[in-house]
């Protein structure tokens, strides 16, 4: 589903990513941890394009991001993304911060479109919020808006960064559930996270990112057990 | 000593005047917010080019007074072009480009100031960068832009009566007109200030309303 080849990322002189190599199969759930400042959160932001590619290659579904034939709005509406500010349009209800998109990108009637949303809200259990402000909500209700309006697209993939990290912990949890749930239904996904919990239950896989390169990989088993490298040792005993 | 019962008689004229200072204000805010629009997002366009002939415009006409553009426009700009403009017209020119100005500082303020991510989260679900401003940071960003357009539409509004030293026949100009023969500047000026207020404070109560309508 995702192949990325020596991913270079540079702000300026900044160099962020420095040579990523990874592969993401079709119904994996990809949990990436790592100190902050690792790039992370620019790696994952590079898998839709949202921050522009230094150098190497991203190809997301079969389509290289970099090839200038590549429509990347197309690829966008294949790639769900989750924010940690969850950036809900505070100008819209929730029914219709989930209905925008697939109103004026997919271009379904707004029946069809109510219809699906209400159903993905009955999914993250905010059916009864449908006709609130986002302001209205406590943060966890308006992640899993924000999940549901990802949903709404349809997406073949979703990315999550950092998506419990602005949350209340009393709240991050009812996030959680709702990805777990999503995981378990079969959809590939890549999380940014410091749920290290959520990372062990739910992740086929776990990239160990620090100082713009993956220094590890493995199951979450491994990882959490027995990892290889001194780096993920260190972050592993500040975090657990 | 003062006769303001006399106002009564003037009144018809007056209300020429008034009639001339809604007309320039509403068409030349009217255009002036399109302008506006255009080159505040010029100024806030990756174009170079866009980015810098909105510049130019915004910095000229903040940059000279209006008094100054009315008279360059109705005066200056005949013997350039060999075209006369009516004075009614010239003054919706220099109202609609004065404001344009302004409020495209005021569109860009409001449209920089919408948080990043919320291009982010529109481009991300497949928006592309126009649908993105279109239904989502354009409506809140007007939201935004009511309280400072409404400072300038009352300047824009003030503004008029500088129209006089054009021949433009609004309030101010009937006002002068009428002082001038008939010697009853306290009663005639105090009338024309009035009718200023009067159409400012009711925009402002408009402008409240529509600000609390769009409340979310």
């Amino acid at each position: 589903m995702i192949t990325v080849q020596d991913l270079h990322k540079k702000f300026g002189d900044n160099q962020v990513l420095k040579g990523i190599n990874c592969e993401v199969k079709e119904k994996e759930v990809v949990c990436v941890i790592g100190p902050s400042g690792s790039g992370k959160s620019t790696f994952l932001r590079c898998l839709n394009l949202l921050e522009d590619i230094t150098s190497g290659d991203v190809i997301v579904d079969g389509y290289n991001l970099r090839d200038r034939a590549t429509d990347i709005n197309m690829i966008r509406t294949e790639v769900g993304m989750v924010f940690q500010q969850f950036n809900l349009f505070p100008h819209k209800t929730v029914i219709q911060n989930v209905m925008l998109a697939p109103r004026k990108v997919r271009k379904i009637s707004a029946e069809e479109a109510r219809k699906r949303g209400e159903a993905l809200l009955v999914k993250v259990g905010l059916a009864e919020k449908a006709d609130q402000y986002p302001a209205q909500l406590s943060g966890g209700q308006q992640q899993r808006v924000a999940i549901a309006r990802a949903l709404a697209m349809e997406p073949k993939l979703m990315l999550f960064d950092e998506p419990t990290s602005a949350l209340d912990p009393e709240l991050v949890g009812e996030v959680l559930e709702v990805m777990k749930q999503l995981a378990k239904e079969g959809m590939t996904m890549v999380v940014v996270t410091h749920e290290m919990g959520f990372a062990r239950e739910v992740a086929d896989r776990v990239l160990f990112m620090d100082e713009g390169i993956i220094m590890e990989e493995n199951t979450p088993d491994v990882i959490f057990t027995n990892p290889a490298s001194e780096r993920t040792k260190n972050f592993l005993n500040k975090v657990l | 000593m003062f006769d303001f019962a006399q106002v009564i008689d003037f009144l018809p004229q007056l209300g020429k005047g008034l009639y001339y200072t809604l007309l320039i204000s509403v068409i030349g805010l009217l255009i002036g917010f399109i302008l506006g629009a255009i080159f505040g997002l010029g100024r806030i366009s990756k174009n170079k080019f866009f980015f810098v002939i909105s510049s130019i415009y915004v910095e000229v006409i903040r940059g000279t007074p209006v008094l100054v553009q009315a008279i360059w426009i109705f005066f200056a700009l005949p013997i350039i072009t060999q075209y006369n403009m009516d004075s009614v017209p010239a003054g919706i020119v220099v109202i609609a480009i004065n404001s344009g100005a302004y409020i495209a500082e005021i569109v860009r303020g409001s449209v920089d100031s919408i948080d990043k991510g919320q291009m982010e989260a529109g481009r991300s679900l497949g928006l592309n960068k126009h649908q993105t401003m279109r239904y989502i940071i354009w409506p809140q960003a007007f939201k935004r832009m009511i309280p400072p357009l409404g400072n300038q539409f009352i300047i824009s509004i003030k503004d008029t009566s500088l129209l006089s030293v054009i021949l433009v026949p609004e309030l101010m100009f009937q006002g002068r007109y009428i002082a001038s023969n008939h010697f009853n500047a306290v009663e005639i000026y105090t009338t024309v200030a009035l009718f200023y207020l009067v159409i400012n404070f009711s925009l402002s109560l408009l402008l409240r309303y529509i600000e609390r309508r769009l409340n979310y």
